[in-house]
């Protein structure tokens, strides 16, 4: 018998600090051309520190190699599909990284005068048009970092229209299925957050709505389609109800993937929405980010936007800065750029048509998911899917698994898990998005995975319950990080 | 794939939509484009910007070498295209990687915790005001007019709706610091959190411990917050902050006209509850093997929804690698050598001219323009191909007769010398 | 199981009362449904509570649980133990790992509250 050796690569790869020796270093600087300067006379004795203590010492090829290491523990995109609904993980064109790299756009400084920043102010603009049709709104600001910081603005640009109305109200109506940053943002905002209940459908109770709403009311925030992937069919009606108590209709834009050149909701009653670019618009995810969350308005809300807003003088971009109602600002400079570009890069790659069947091809995909899986999944809410599909683990719960096992077990069979006990209002939730960038190869290849696991669970349920096996790591105890956390390595 | 739906075309999948709703034309956008026709659009956009410029703007934005081996990591798949960690078994990778920045920034701010990361300096400025207000019950929050000037724009409009009354407090006209007499008059019992920056705007190393002192005796909490993270390779970590908030741009972050950026927040272990955005923890496997994963996650906006620490959902990873890795390739000694070069080429420029406040600074100072305006000394620059100070008539009414200056590593002495000879 | 001496809320808390003293905690049935917890956040001493009132929280890895004060009054003491070891709370949740004490300010609120064979109906009816 062979003993197994394990290759020295994939042995746990100590931390930087772990695998730093005194004096390494992988850098290199030019040689002053000025004279250097005493720090102690130039800054004050007092103000200058010692060494930075246990900070990384390690030669470029340890860089190199421990980075590389650590990033084949990753699953990524590259690899393979992730079916995580709301999350819209389409493939993330390479292109966008080129174009911005390019150095005029990298290396541009916020505050260079505009005569040089024509470029980037042409894109922003050229973005803000694009991303103004496929909605249907009337103004877009750019300058939100994260869909988040989007419903935030969004919120605050509404509330100073009440204002200006005479009554900013008090609360803000939430589907039980909705997003946590949604009542956070409202939160934030200063608004007091009222749970309005979903229908035995899935989607908005409409005579709820009519019940609920009045002159205390700021908003209702939606999300359309839902988070069930069902589109929101009274979404007018509601709309309608709102604007006849002068409250205002939010549209959380997650699910614009579904939409585009479908139906825009401008056209169905929303006076403001976000936009995810690191969604619909293919930016990448980075691990985390960053994204960007451009707000969309119809034209009662444009001079509430963020300042500064780009205006067009004589034949160039310059900045208007004089917007007397406006929100303010909500983060420096004018916006992501770098994810801005990539996101137009997206759209040109794309154009009308391209975005359309961007839609049609992930509703497509979707359904195709939901055929296929329905034999083997409860499906709670059997209204029609869109681009995501929300089944229960109720069937495979009889047996003692849960949605969080089986995401487990579907790692195993290479891929990302599905979104995990969300939205709230199915118990044991199984949120389902493929995209479009999704073939139908991978797709069967997935749904493959998932029979054979609502398989494995009436045959050996316990097997699937201590999934995964297959992965570097095993389940990690998230119950000892949270009791005794450790945020940081020590050395000793 | 029809068939198995049972669909006899992908628009019987969009019947079921109310007629109303639907978009009855084309979107009124150009077909779609090539590669190359989509790289030559951008090229086009690229040459209609600065090219080519020597760039002696900081301000809360600044020109650093980015090493190499920074876009060969990020540029993996496996960083570029994952998604967050929250299934731990299968994203080890970023997690380590986390885990290792949330160190760095500790080491270097001198703080017990540090999140992974926030959308940029100046919303972490503005979270931290809101954690410190969280943590003390307090209200009220005191900010240094020589923070800068768009970070306290944002801190307000944060502020307008949380009934978190801002007010500012001046600095001293010789030496460019917080004017502590201001400070100490406008303290009292409901302040939540005193707010400076260091070095402040004009480049200024301020006084910090001092603030401390006047914050910490009437029990509100020391908001430190840096824009140039360079400077901490030379400089003292705050002392007596209880948050630090900062922006880590420097640290191979491309300036990209502003966005996107990475900021971050640094406390002390009592407030590490009241922290806002992603935490990575330290655990073990059922194998027992040590594993990393997002941990903490009560405070965010998935689980506690409107009771949310913050209602950030992103961390910016990749921009946090980015810097990770800048700080792996400098290291202990690279980080403190790239400070003193910046320190002693902003010397040099201010060496020939006159820095208009006494005190010590790092890469950054403010000048005076005696003869001519500042508008009139950068277009005389340009004319060089150099892109002189910001002047600061826009942020500061009482300076409008001078600008910022910032010389980093990458200042050439030719230019450098430009400069100074516009001045005369 | 439910101990007969205690009072019970039909938000899963429980209430001993000695003399003008109450001491409160959650009960077995509320850490069960809460799972393995890490964190318990407790009002401070002096606090004034009312009867229903949010009083502090309970964490577990992916949820949070307000907890909710059974009788009004002044917090006199509160569990040193749970800050180091929270888990005290799914092991003893009626006796180690009580969370606070009250001075109770409206003794006559304790009638209202549910028997331990009330109490015990009431979860079995919520299944």
């Amino acid at each position: 018998m062979t003993p197994r050796v394990q290759p020295h690569i994939s042995l746990h790869e100590p931390l930087l600090f772990e695998r730093s020796s005194p004096g390494k270093v992988a850098y290199q600087l030019p040689e002053l051309d000025v004279p250097a300067v005493d720090s102690s006379e130039a800054l004050g004795a007092e103000n200058v520190r010692a060494e930075i203590e246990g900070f990384p010492e390690v030669s470029e090829v340890e860089a190199i190699r421990h980075y590389t290491r650590l990033s084949t523990w990753n699953y990524a995109i590259d690899y393979g599909m992730y079916p995580l609904g709301s999350c819209t993980m389409k493939y993330n064109p390479r292109v966008n990284e080129v174009v911005a790299r390019l150095d005029g756009l990298a290396w541009a400084h916020p505050y260079q005068p505009e005569a040089l920043s024509q470029g980037s102010m042409e894109i922003m603009a050229r973005l803000e048009a694009a991303l103004a049709e496929i909605t249907g709104m009337d103004a877009v600001t750019l300058q939100p970092a994260a869909g988040a910081q989007g419903e935030l603005t969004a919120i605050l640009m509404m509330r100073a229209l009440l204002a200006k109305r005479g009554n900013p109200r008090k609360k803000i109506l939430i589907p039980d299925s909705a997003h946590g940053t949604n009542p956070a943002s409202a939160a934030i905002a200063g608004y007091a957050v009222e749970n309005i209940k979903s229908s035995e459908t899935g989607v908005l109770d409409v005579s709820a709505l009519e019940r609920i709403v009045n002159e205390d009311v700021a908003a209702l925030m939606v999300t359309n389609p839902n988070t069930l992937g069902v589109f929101e069919e009274n979404i007018l009606r509601a709309a309608d109800i709102l604007h006849a108590k002068g409250a205002l209709l939010y549209m959380d834009g997650a699910n614009m993937n579904a939409l585009m050149g479908i139906a825009r909701p401008g056209d169905f009653g929303v006076d403001a929405l976000h936009l995810n670019l690191h969604k619909t618009f293919s930016t990448p995810h980075g691990g985390g980010g960053p994204g960007a969350g451009p707000v969309a308005v119809k034209k009662a809300l444009e001079p509430f936007l963020p300042l500064p807003r780009l205006k067009r003088s004589g034949k160039k971009w310059a900045y208007d800065y004089k917007r007397k109602y406006s929100v303010g600002r909500v983060r420096a400079f004018y916006g992501s750029s770098g994810v801005l570009v990539r996101a137009l890069a997206y759209i040109l790659a794309n154009g009308g048509p391209g975005l359309r069947k961007v839609s049609t091809d992930a509703v497509l995909n979707a359904n195709y998911l939901r055929k296929r899986l329905e034999p083997f999944y409860d499906l709670p809410y059997t209204s029609h899917s869109m681009h995501e599909v929300v089944f229960s683990d109720e069937r495979q719960a009889k047996q003692g698994v849960h949605t969080g096992d089986i995401a487990k077990r579907l790692i195993d069979y290479g891929f990302h898990p599905y979104t995990v006990s969300f939205p709230l209002i199915v118990h044991g939730a199984l949120m389902i998005e493929p995209t479009e960038t999704e073939t139908k190869h991978e797709l069967d290849r997935f749904t493959d995975a998932m029979i054979s696991i609502a398989k494995e669970v009436e045959t050996d349920p316990q097997m699937v319950k201590n999934a995964p096996y297959g992965t570097r790591t095993s389940r990690v105890d998230e119950v000892a990080a949270a009791r005794k956390p450790v945020l940081r390595w020590k050395p000793g | 794939m029809l068939d198995v739906i049972g669909a006899g075309s992908v628009e019987d999948l969009f019947a079921h939509l109310p007629e109303a709703v639907r978009l009855k034309r084309p979107l009124d956008l150009p077909p779609g484009i090539s590669e190359y026709e989509i790289v030559e659009y951008f090229r086009e956009r690229a040459a209609e910007n600065a090219n080519g410029y020597a760039c002696f703007l900081g301000a809360g934005a600044y020109y650093h070498f980015r090493p190499v081996m920074v876009d060969t990591v990020v540029s993996r798949g496996e960083f570029l295209t994952s998604y967050t960690p929250y299934q731990a078994e299968i994203s080890q990778g970023t997690l380590t990687t986390i885990f290792e920045f949330q160190t760095m920034i500790c080491q270097l701010t001198g703080m017990d915790v540090a999140n992974a990361s926030m959308y940029d300096g100046s919303t972490a400025m503005a979270e931290a005001a809101m954690m410190a207000v969280r943590t003390t019950g307090r209200g009220r929050v005191l900010v240094a007019r020589s923070v800068h000037p768009e970070y306290r724009a944002v801190l307000g409009t944060y502020s307008e709706n949380q009934g978190m009354p801002v007010e500012e407090f001046g600095y001293v006209t010789e030496a460019g610091t917080i004017d502590l007499e201001d400070l100490d008059r406008k303290m009292d019992d409901l302040t939540a959190a005193v707010i400076v920056q260091s070095p402040n705007f004009f480049g200024i190393v301020d006084q910090v411990g001092r603030a401390a002192e006047i914050a910490h005796r009437r029990g509100a909490l020391l908001i430190v917050v840096f824009t140039e993270a360079v400077s901490l390779g030379l400089l003292q970590p705050p002392a007596g902050a209880d948050i630090v908030a900062g922006e880590l741009q420097s640290f191979a972050i491309s300036p990209s006209y502003g966005g996107p950026y990475a900021g971050v927040i640094a406390t002390r272990d009592k407030y590490v509850r009241q922290i806002p955005g992603r935490l990575v923890g330290q655990t073990v496997d059922t194998r027992g093997n040590r594993a990393f994963c997002l941990t903490l996650a009560t405070r965010e906006q998935h689980i506690r929804r409107e009771k949310a620490t913050s209602n950030i959902c992103t961390n910016q990873a990749l921009l946090a690698l980015m810097a990770s890795v800048f700080m792996t390739v400098y290291g202990k000694q690279g980080l403190r050598e790239l400070a003193e070069q910046n320190l002693a080429k902003a010397h040099y420029l201010s060496g020939r001219l006159r820095p208009r406040f006494c005190g010590k600074f790092f890469n950054e100072f403010v000048v005076k323009a005696e003869s001519k305006t500042p508008d009139q000394i950068n277009k005389a620059l340009l004319k060089k191909k150099i892109i002189g100070g910001l002047p600061l008539g826009r942020f500061y009414p009482e300076l409008a007769d001078s600008m910022l200056l910032c010389a980093t590593e990458m200042s050439r002495r030719a230019d450098m010398d430009a400069v100074a000879e516009a001045f005369q | 199981m439910y101990p007969q001496n205690f009072r019970y809320t039909k938000e899963h808390e429980w209430v001993r009362v000695d003399g003008d003293v109450g001491t409160m905690g959650i009960t077995d049935h509320a850490q069960q449904e809460l799972g393995d917890i890490v964190f318990v956040d407790l009002p401070k001493v002096g606090t004034r509570v009312a009867q229903g009132a949010s009083a502090g929280s309970v964490e577990s890895v992916k949820a949070v649980s307000d907890i909710y004060a059974p009788v009004s009054g002044e917090v006199t003491e509160i569990n040193p133990i749970l800050a180091d070891a929270p888990e005290k709370l799914n092991a003893d949740p009626h006796g180690e790992a009580w969370l606070f004490k009250i001075r109770l300010s409206v003794p006559a609120e304790v009638a209202k509250l549910l028997s331990a064979d009330e109490y015990q109906k009431y979860i079995e009816a919520e299944k």
